[in-house]
């Protein structure tokens, strides 16, 4: 306890926010029986994760993650949500699979605490700089959009153009994956 | 002096947790999809706090291509929950075992 007491107080406050933000918001998507609930629950994890993102100077990042997910990816799940009218309550009593609960359980807390037992055992985080960028602290503000910028287009440049195919190939693989029937055996019909 | 590294690595696990655990226990393809979102996000979590513990802007950079595959397996994933539905009125995972032996 003495320990904690060394860090300063706003960024303690600023991890328990991102923390009840993230864990409430993640036990609400998986808790709550309507898929809309579900969908509004992930938005304040989303916003936690931007928190934490803002506390760890990723500022570019944090306002990507509300921009992108926040307003985008959650906007096409509540999309999809309302479009397809299953708004109404999942059968959850219904377990084909017995003792599948306790499982998934045992599992997920196996992986947790072999993480955590993990990151107790190791030395990752022993304050040395990373060698490949040695001398050039990670910045906030507007000079953190100009690192990540940078990195993005010089070291990163072919991901980032593959990056561009990837979304392309997903449109289309979308709009083809979501057009009715109909007009494709129409479309068959006059060729 | 901010908060160790490792108090947000502990939380990015149990969000992964958390992640892990609805997606082996949900019925709906959707819900299914939103914990897939959990895991990623966690994962995220972590790649910037390494990335501010190391300095290292390559954390960051990371996590950006992550977001654009994010949201590229949504569109598709979402497209395809689409195309299931249309077929059998149903969103449930268990009613897709056409290819049971």
């Amino acid at each position: 306890m003495i320990a904690t007491l060394s860090y300063s107080w706003p960024s303690i406050l600023v991890f328990a926010a991102a923390a009840v933000l993230v864990l409430v918001g993640a036990l609400g998507v998986i808790t709550f029986k309507n898929p809309v609930h579900s969908a509004l629950s992930l938005i304040m994890t989303l916003f936690g994760v931007a928190v934490a993102f803002v506390a760890q100077q990723a500022d570019f990042l944090a306002a990507v993650q509300i921009i992108v997910y926040a307003g985008a990816i959650v906007v096409l799940f509540l999309f999809v949500i309302m479009f397809l009218g299953v708004d109404r309550k999942e059968h959850v009593h219904v377990e084909p699979f017995v003792a599948q609960r306790p499982l998934a359980a045992l599992g997920a807390v196996i992986t947790v605490g072999g993480l955590i037992a993990l990151m107790a055992e190791s030395h990752w985080v022993t304050g040395v700089k990373s060698v490949s960028t040695v001398g050039t602290a990670l910045a906030t503000g507007q000079a953190n959009v100009h690192q990540l910028g940078t990195a993005v287009f010089t070291t990163y440049l072919f991901a980032f153009e593959a990056t561009a195919a990837l979304l392309v190939i997903a449109v289309v693989g979308a709009v083809l994956l979501a057009r009715r029937e109909r007009v494709l055996a129409s479309e068959e019909v006059d060729e | 002096m901010n908060v160790p590294a490792a108090w947000y690595l502990v939380l990015a696990a149990v969000l992964f947790g958390i992640g892990a655990f609805g997606l082996l226990t949900r019925r709906s393809a959707l819900i299914m999809f939103m914990c897939v979102e959990l895991m990623l996000n966690a994962v995220n979590l972590t790649f910037v706090t390494f990335a501010r513990t190391l300095s290292d802007i390559g954390g960051q950079a990371t996590v950006f291509f992550v977001m654009v595959v994010a949201a590229a397996e949504v569109t598709v994933g979402l497209g395809i929950v689409v195309a299931v539905f249309r077929r059998r009125a149903s969103t449930s995972v268990d009613e897709l075992s056409d290819l049971r032996g």
